[in-house]
Protein backbone atom coordinates (compact mmCIF):
# COMPACT_ATOMS: atom_id res chain seq x y z
CA UNK A 1 0.00 0.00 0.00
CA UNK A 2 2.73 2.44 0.96
CA UNK A 3 4.88 1.92 -2.10
CA UNK A 4 3.03 3.70 -4.90
CA UNK A 5 3.73 7.22 -6.14
CA UNK A 6 0.59 9.20 -5.20
CA UNK A 7 1.44 12.10 -7.51
CA UNK A 8 1.67 9.80 -10.53
CA UNK A 9 -1.68 8.25 -9.63
CA UNK A 10 -3.49 11.60 -9.72
CA UNK A 11 -6.23 11.92 -12.36
CA UNK A 12 -5.04 12.72 -15.88
CA UNK A 13 -7.02 15.96 -15.67
CA UNK A 14 -4.16 17.33 -13.55
CA UNK A 15 -1.26 17.58 -15.99
CA UNK A 16 2.34 17.22 -14.77
CA UNK A 17 3.03 20.88 -15.47
CA UNK A 18 0.28 21.89 -13.03
CA UNK A 19 1.85 19.81 -10.24
CA UNK A 20 5.30 21.20 -11.03
CA UNK A 21 4.02 24.77 -11.13
CA UNK A 22 2.45 24.31 -7.71
CA UNK A 23 5.77 23.10 -6.24
CA UNK A 24 7.67 26.01 -7.84
CA UNK A 25 5.12 28.50 -6.49
CA UNK A 26 5.47 27.01 -2.99
CA UNK A 27 9.27 27.24 -3.26
CA UNK A 28 9.03 30.90 -4.31
CA UNK A 29 6.63 31.59 -1.43
CA UNK A 30 9.17 30.19 1.03
CA UNK A 31 12.02 32.25 -0.46
CA UNK A 32 9.88 35.41 -0.61
CA UNK A 33 8.42 34.85 2.84
CA UNK A 34 11.85 34.36 4.39
CA UNK A 35 13.23 37.52 2.76
CA UNK A 36 10.17 39.48 3.86
CA UNK A 37 10.54 38.06 7.37
CA UNK A 38 14.21 39.12 7.45
CA UNK A 39 13.38 42.67 6.40
CA UNK A 40 10.19 43.07 8.43
CA UNK A 41 11.46 41.80 11.76
CA UNK A 42 14.93 43.26 11.30
CA UNK A 43 16.46 39.98 12.38
CA UNK A 44 19.27 40.26 9.83
CA UNK A 45 20.22 43.78 10.95
CA UNK A 46 20.08 42.62 14.60
CA UNK A 47 22.28 39.65 13.75
CA UNK A 48 24.95 41.74 12.02
CA UNK A 49 24.82 44.44 14.71
CA UNK A 50 25.37 41.78 17.34
CA UNK A 51 28.13 40.25 15.25
CA UNK A 52 29.94 43.60 15.10
CA UNK A 53 29.63 43.99 18.88
CA UNK A 54 30.95 40.46 19.33
CA UNK A 55 33.96 41.08 17.11
CA UNK A 56 34.63 44.34 19.00
CA UNK A 57 34.61 42.45 22.32
CA UNK A 58 36.71 39.55 21.02
CA UNK A 59 39.79 38.61 23.04
CA UNK A 60 41.50 36.69 20.32
CA UNK A 61 41.25 36.29 16.58
CA UNK A 62 39.65 33.14 15.20
CA UNK A 63 41.64 31.86 12.24
CA UNK A 64 40.01 30.77 8.98
CA UNK A 65 40.86 27.14 9.68
CA UNK A 66 39.34 27.35 13.14
CA UNK A 67 36.22 29.04 11.74
CA UNK A 68 35.92 26.26 9.16
CA UNK A 69 36.19 23.63 11.88
CA UNK A 70 33.51 25.48 13.87
CA UNK A 71 31.28 25.60 10.80
CA UNK A 72 31.64 21.83 10.37
CA UNK A 73 30.98 21.32 14.08
CA UNK A 74 27.87 23.52 13.83
CA UNK A 75 26.54 21.50 10.90
CA UNK A 76 27.24 18.14 12.51
CA UNK A 77 26.31 18.89 16.13
CA UNK A 78 23.83 21.77 16.07
CA UNK A 79 22.06 21.11 12.77
CA UNK A 80 22.26 17.38 11.96
CA UNK A 81 22.07 16.22 15.59
CA UNK A 82 19.95 19.12 16.95
CA UNK A 83 22.56 19.55 19.69
CA UNK A 84 21.29 22.92 20.89
CA UNK A 85 18.36 21.43 22.78
CA UNK A 86 18.90 20.93 26.48
CA UNK A 87 16.20 18.25 26.73
CA UNK A 88 16.97 14.88 25.14
CA UNK A 89 13.29 14.17 24.43
CA UNK A 90 12.82 17.50 22.67
CA UNK A 91 15.97 16.79 20.72
CA UNK A 92 14.58 13.43 19.69
CA UNK A 93 11.23 14.82 18.52
CA UNK A 94 13.02 17.61 16.67
CA UNK A 95 15.28 15.11 14.90
CA UNK A 96 12.30 12.95 13.91
CA UNK A 97 10.39 15.94 12.57
CA UNK A 98 13.41 17.49 10.85
CA UNK A 99 14.57 14.39 9.00
CA UNK A 100 10.97 13.47 8.22
CA UNK A 101 10.35 16.90 6.72
CA UNK A 102 13.52 16.75 4.61
CA UNK A 103 12.60 13.28 3.28
CA UNK A 104 9.01 14.39 2.67
CA UNK A 105 9.95 17.54 0.73
CA UNK A 106 12.82 16.08 -1.27
CA UNK A 107 10.91 12.94 -2.28
CA UNK A 108 7.89 15.10 -3.21
CA UNK A 109 10.09 17.19 -5.50
CA UNK A 110 11.63 14.06 -7.08
CA UNK A 111 8.25 12.43 -7.68
CA UNK A 112 6.62 15.59 -9.04
CA UNK A 113 9.47 16.57 -11.36
CA UNK A 114 10.93 13.21 -12.37
CA UNK A 115 8.03 10.77 -12.17
CA UNK A 116 4.77 12.75 -12.49
CA UNK A 117 2.83 10.34 -14.73
CA UNK A 118 1.24 6.96 -14.16
CA UNK A 119 3.15 5.62 -17.17
CA UNK A 120 6.47 6.08 -15.31
CA UNK A 121 5.76 6.16 -11.56
CA UNK A 122 9.45 5.78 -10.73
CA UNK A 123 11.26 3.49 -8.32
CA UNK A 124 9.40 2.32 -5.24
CA UNK A 125 12.17 3.58 -2.94
CA UNK A 126 11.32 7.24 -3.70
CA UNK A 127 7.67 6.72 -2.79
CA UNK A 128 8.66 4.74 0.30
CA UNK A 129 10.89 7.60 1.45
CA UNK A 130 7.95 9.96 1.00
CA UNK A 131 5.74 7.79 3.22
CA UNK A 132 8.56 7.34 5.71
CA UNK A 133 9.16 11.10 5.84
CA UNK A 134 5.49 11.88 6.40
CA UNK A 135 5.31 9.21 9.09
CA UNK A 136 8.40 10.54 10.90
CA UNK A 137 6.93 14.05 10.86
CA UNK A 138 3.70 12.69 12.34
CA UNK A 139 5.48 10.75 15.10
CA UNK A 140 7.82 13.61 16.09
CA UNK A 141 5.27 16.35 15.51
CA UNK A 142 2.35 14.86 17.43
CA UNK A 143 4.69 13.80 20.23
CA UNK A 144 5.96 17.36 20.49
CA UNK A 145 2.60 19.03 20.07
CA UNK A 146 0.64 16.97 22.58
CA UNK A 147 3.29 16.25 25.21
CA UNK A 148 6.31 18.50 24.93
CA UNK A 149 5.00 21.92 23.93
CA UNK A 150 6.18 24.23 26.65
CA UNK A 151 2.73 25.86 26.86
CA UNK A 152 1.41 22.44 27.89
CA UNK A 153 4.41 21.09 29.83
CA UNK A 154 5.38 24.22 31.78
CA UNK A 155 2.38 26.53 31.56
CA UNK A 156 -0.32 23.94 32.13
CA UNK A 157 -2.34 25.02 29.08
CA UNK A 158 -4.74 22.69 27.32
CA UNK A 159 -3.16 20.32 24.80
CA UNK A 160 -5.70 21.54 22.24
CA UNK A 161 -5.11 25.27 22.65
CA UNK A 162 -4.06 26.85 19.36
CA UNK A 163 -1.94 30.00 19.21
CA UNK A 164 0.04 31.65 16.43
CA UNK A 165 3.20 29.82 17.48
CA UNK A 166 1.43 26.60 16.46
CA UNK A 167 0.92 27.71 12.86
CA UNK A 168 4.06 25.99 11.56
CA UNK A 169 3.78 22.71 13.43
CA UNK A 170 0.02 22.37 12.94
CA UNK A 171 0.14 23.12 9.21
CA UNK A 172 3.08 20.73 8.82
CA UNK A 173 1.26 17.99 10.73
CA UNK A 174 -1.93 18.64 8.76
CA UNK A 175 0.00 18.44 5.49
CA UNK A 176 1.69 15.12 6.31
CA UNK A 177 -1.40 13.59 7.93
CA UNK A 178 -3.67 14.49 5.02
CA UNK A 179 -0.97 13.35 2.60
CA UNK A 180 -0.88 9.91 4.22
CA UNK A 181 -4.68 9.69 4.29
CA UNK A 182 -4.92 10.81 0.66
CA UNK A 183 -2.34 8.27 -0.46
CA UNK A 184 -3.94 5.57 1.69
CA UNK A 185 -7.42 6.06 0.21
CA UNK A 186 -5.91 6.37 -3.25
CA UNK A 187 -4.17 3.01 -2.77
CA UNK A 188 -7.47 1.51 -1.60
CA UNK A 189 -9.22 2.85 -4.74
CA UNK A 190 -11.63 4.97 -2.68
CA UNK A 191 -11.58 7.99 -4.96
CA UNK A 192 -14.13 10.06 -3.06
CA UNK A 193 -12.17 10.15 0.17
CA UNK A 194 -8.91 10.35 -1.76
CA UNK A 195 -10.17 13.55 -3.44
CA UNK A 196 -11.35 14.99 -0.11
CA UNK A 197 -7.99 14.39 1.54
CA UNK A 198 -6.10 15.56 -1.54
CA UNK A 199 -7.95 18.89 -1.26
CA UNK A 200 -7.15 19.12 2.44
CA UNK A 201 -3.52 18.18 1.72
CA UNK A 202 -3.25 20.98 -0.82
CA UNK A 203 -4.85 23.45 1.59
CA UNK A 204 -2.56 22.48 4.50
CA UNK A 205 0.55 22.53 2.30
CA UNK A 206 -0.36 25.95 0.91
CA UNK A 207 -0.83 27.30 4.44
CA UNK A 208 2.49 25.74 5.48
CA UNK A 209 4.52 27.33 2.68
CA UNK A 210 2.59 30.59 2.30
CA UNK A 211 2.57 31.48 5.99
CA UNK A 212 6.34 31.85 6.38
CA UNK A 213 6.20 35.52 7.49
CA UNK A 214 3.78 34.63 10.30
CA UNK A 215 5.03 31.22 11.31
CA UNK A 216 8.26 29.69 12.61
CA UNK A 217 9.06 28.08 9.27
CA UNK A 218 12.13 30.29 8.68
CA UNK A 219 13.81 29.12 11.90
CA UNK A 220 15.46 26.37 9.86
CA UNK A 221 17.42 29.06 8.01
CA UNK A 222 18.19 31.37 10.97
CA UNK A 223 19.12 28.85 13.64
CA UNK A 224 22.24 27.43 11.95
CA UNK A 225 23.60 30.97 11.48
CA UNK A 226 22.91 31.84 15.13
CA UNK A 227 24.51 28.56 16.30
CA UNK A 228 27.63 29.21 14.21
CA UNK A 229 27.90 32.76 15.54
CA UNK A 230 27.61 31.46 19.12
CA UNK A 231 30.48 29.05 18.53
CA UNK A 232 32.60 31.83 17.03
CA UNK A 233 31.89 33.99 20.11
CA UNK A 234 32.95 31.18 22.41
CA UNK A 235 36.12 30.69 20.41
CA UNK A 236 37.09 34.38 20.29
CA UNK A 237 36.46 34.85 24.01
CA UNK A 238 33.50 37.24 23.77
CA UNK A 239 30.99 34.59 24.90
CA UNK A 240 28.16 37.13 24.89
CA UNK A 241 29.82 38.72 27.93
CA UNK A 242 29.29 35.50 29.86
CA UNK A 243 31.92 34.57 32.44
CA UNK A 244 34.38 31.85 31.58
CA UNK A 245 33.62 28.41 33.03
CA UNK A 246 34.85 27.99 36.60
CA UNK A 247 38.31 26.44 36.45
CA UNK A 248 39.29 25.87 40.07
CA UNK A 249 36.24 24.87 42.06
CA UNK A 250 38.46 23.01 44.56
CA UNK A 251 39.36 26.32 46.16
CA UNK A 252 35.84 26.67 47.54
CA UNK A 253 34.83 25.77 51.06
CA UNK A 254 36.32 26.71 54.38
CA UNK A 255 39.57 25.38 55.78
CA UNK A 256 37.64 23.31 58.28
CA UNK A 257 35.44 21.51 55.78
CA UNK A 258 36.49 20.91 52.19
CA UNK A 259 33.73 20.29 49.63
CA UNK A 260 33.27 16.67 48.65
CA UNK A 261 31.42 17.14 45.41
CA UNK A 262 34.19 17.36 42.80
CA UNK B 1 15.96 46.35 36.28
CA UNK B 2 13.83 43.38 35.26
CA UNK B 3 14.90 40.35 33.28
CA UNK B 4 14.73 40.12 29.53
CA UNK B 5 15.23 37.25 27.07
CA UNK B 6 17.53 36.97 24.07
CA UNK B 7 15.06 35.46 21.64
CA UNK B 8 17.76 34.05 19.36
CA UNK B 9 19.17 31.95 22.21
CA UNK B 10 15.96 30.84 23.96
CA UNK B 11 14.77 27.38 22.92
CA UNK B 12 11.52 27.56 24.86
CA UNK B 13 12.34 24.82 27.36
CA UNK B 14 10.25 26.40 30.14
CA UNK B 15 12.81 26.14 32.98
CA UNK B 16 12.39 29.85 33.74
CA UNK B 17 8.62 29.46 33.80
CA UNK B 18 8.95 26.70 36.37
CA UNK B 19 11.42 28.48 38.62
CA UNK B 20 10.19 32.09 38.65
CA UNK B 21 8.99 32.80 42.20
CA UNK B 22 6.82 35.66 40.95
CA UNK B 23 5.31 33.55 38.16
CA UNK B 24 6.01 36.28 35.65
CA UNK B 25 8.16 34.33 33.19
CA UNK B 26 5.75 33.00 30.60
CA UNK B 27 5.75 31.63 27.07
CA UNK B 28 4.95 34.01 24.30
CA UNK B 29 2.11 32.87 22.01
CA UNK B 30 3.70 34.15 18.80
CA UNK B 31 7.15 32.59 18.88
CA UNK B 32 6.91 30.14 21.81
CA UNK B 33 9.83 31.76 23.57
CA UNK B 34 10.04 32.91 27.18
CA UNK B 35 9.35 36.50 28.14
CA UNK B 36 8.75 38.54 31.24
CA UNK B 37 5.04 39.38 31.28
CA UNK B 38 5.22 41.87 34.16
CA UNK B 39 8.62 43.58 34.34
CA UNK B 40 7.58 45.90 37.18
CA UNK B 41 6.86 42.86 39.36
CA UNK B 42 10.32 41.34 38.81
CA UNK B 43 12.50 41.60 41.88
CA UNK B 44 15.65 40.54 40.03
CA UNK B 45 16.22 37.39 42.05
CA UNK B 46 18.22 35.96 39.13
CA UNK B 47 16.54 32.55 39.53
CA UNK B 48 15.61 32.39 35.84
CA UNK B 49 18.95 33.85 34.76
CA UNK B 50 20.79 31.06 36.57
CA UNK B 51 18.33 28.32 35.62
CA UNK B 52 18.36 29.01 31.89
CA UNK B 53 20.42 26.25 30.24
CA UNK B 54 21.00 28.42 27.16
CA UNK B 55 22.06 31.54 29.09
CA UNK B 56 19.33 33.32 27.15
CA UNK B 57 18.05 35.46 30.04
CA UNK B 58 19.76 38.61 31.15
CA UNK B 59 19.17 41.15 33.87
CA UNK B 60 20.81 44.52 34.36
CA UNK B 61 22.40 44.96 37.75
CA UNK B 62 21.43 47.65 40.21
CA UNK B 63 22.94 51.09 39.59
CA UNK B 64 24.46 51.11 43.09
CA UNK B 65 27.07 48.56 42.11
CA UNK B 66 27.33 49.06 38.37
CA UNK B 67 26.41 52.29 36.58
CA UNK B 68 24.29 52.16 33.43
CA UNK B 69 25.92 50.75 30.35
CA UNK B 70 27.32 47.73 32.11
CA UNK B 71 26.71 44.04 31.61
CA UNK B 72 26.19 41.52 34.41
CA UNK B 73 26.07 37.96 33.25
CA UNK B 74 25.81 34.74 35.15
CA UNK B 75 26.91 31.21 34.34
CA UNK B 76 25.60 28.37 36.46
CA UNK B 77 27.51 25.10 36.17
CA UNK B 78 25.56 22.37 37.84
CA UNK B 79 28.25 19.70 37.49
CA UNK B 80 30.81 21.92 39.21
CA UNK B 81 28.25 23.34 41.65
CA UNK B 82 29.39 26.87 40.84
CA UNK B 83 27.88 30.16 39.79
CA UNK B 84 30.23 32.53 37.96
CA UNK B 85 29.57 36.25 37.56
CA UNK B 86 31.11 38.63 35.09
CA UNK B 87 30.50 42.35 35.49
CA UNK B 88 31.67 44.41 32.57
CA UNK B 89 31.61 48.15 33.18
CA UNK B 90 30.99 50.63 30.43
CA UNK B 91 34.61 51.82 30.56
CA UNK B 92 35.76 48.29 29.76
CA UNK B 93 36.82 47.20 33.24
CA UNK B 94 35.75 43.76 34.33
CA UNK B 95 35.16 41.98 37.59
CA UNK B 96 34.83 38.21 37.70
CA UNK B 97 33.55 36.17 40.60
CA UNK B 98 32.98 32.47 41.16
CA UNK B 99 30.83 31.18 44.00
CA UNK B 100 30.00 27.67 45.15
CA UNK B 101 26.32 26.78 45.01
CA UNK B 102 26.53 23.96 47.53
CA UNK B 103 28.95 21.53 49.13
CA UNK B 104 27.12 18.29 48.43
CA UNK B 105 26.66 16.50 45.10
CA UNK B 106 23.52 17.14 43.03
CA UNK B 107 20.80 14.65 43.84
CA UNK B 108 22.43 13.59 47.10
CA UNK B 109 19.89 15.37 49.30
CA UNK B 110 16.83 13.22 49.84
CA UNK B 111 13.41 14.79 49.53
CA UNK B 112 11.01 14.67 52.50
CA UNK B 113 8.99 11.87 50.90
CA UNK B 114 12.07 9.64 50.71
CA UNK B 115 12.41 9.48 54.50
CA UNK B 116 10.47 7.06 56.66
CA UNK B 117 7.53 8.73 58.39
CA UNK B 118 8.31 9.74 61.98
CA UNK B 119 7.11 7.56 64.83
CA UNK B 120 4.64 8.77 67.45
CA UNK B 121 7.51 9.11 69.93
CA UNK B 122 9.46 11.26 67.49
CA UNK B 123 6.46 13.54 67.11
CA UNK B 124 6.58 14.36 70.81
CA UNK B 125 10.35 14.90 70.82
CA UNK B 126 11.81 18.38 70.92
CA UNK B 127 14.18 17.44 68.10
CA UNK B 128 13.27 18.59 64.62
CA UNK B 129 12.86 16.14 61.74
CA UNK B 130 15.97 14.06 61.05
CA UNK B 131 17.88 15.51 63.97
CA UNK B 132 20.49 14.72 65.06
CA UNK B 133 21.72 12.61 62.08
CA UNK B 134 21.01 15.37 59.55
CA UNK B 135 23.36 17.62 61.52
CA UNK B 136 26.02 14.90 61.37
CA UNK B 137 26.30 14.64 65.17
CA UNK B 138 25.45 11.75 67.45
CA UNK B 139 23.57 13.77 70.02
CA UNK B 140 22.36 17.34 69.99
CA UNK B 141 24.49 19.48 72.28
CA UNK B 142 22.70 20.33 75.51
CA UNK B 143 23.59 22.40 78.51
CA UNK B 144 24.44 20.35 81.60
CA UNK B 145 23.14 21.61 84.91
CA UNK B 146 26.70 21.74 86.17
CA UNK B 147 27.60 24.33 83.53
CA UNK B 148 24.84 26.75 84.45
CA UNK B 149 25.42 29.55 86.89
CA UNK B 150 24.34 28.84 90.39
CA UNK B 151 20.97 30.19 91.33
CA UNK B 152 19.45 29.78 87.84
CA UNK B 153 18.01 26.36 88.51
Amino acid sequence: MFVHNPFAALPASIPPVAKQTYVVVMFLLVVGGTLFDLAHKGSASYFFKHRRAASFGARRRVSTGEATALAVETIVVSVLAAGEFCSMLRRLTHILTMYGFVLYVVSTAIMVFAYPTAAAPGPAIVAELWYLGALLVCVGGYWFWFLQRVDVAAEGQSRFRLVRADLFIVSLLASTTFALLWAGFQGADDHTWANVFFGLYLLASTVLFASVPWSKFAHMFYKPAAAFQRRIEHANGFRGNLPAPADRPVTFGSARRQPQNY
Amino acid sequence: MPTFVYMASCDGCGYCVDICPSDIMHIDTTYRRAYNIEPNMCWECYSCVKACPQQAIDCRGYADFAPLGHSVRVLREEEKATVSWRIKFRDGREKNFVSPIRTTPWGSIKGPAEYAPPSAAAMSSQELAHEPEALKVDVLPTLARSRLKKGLV
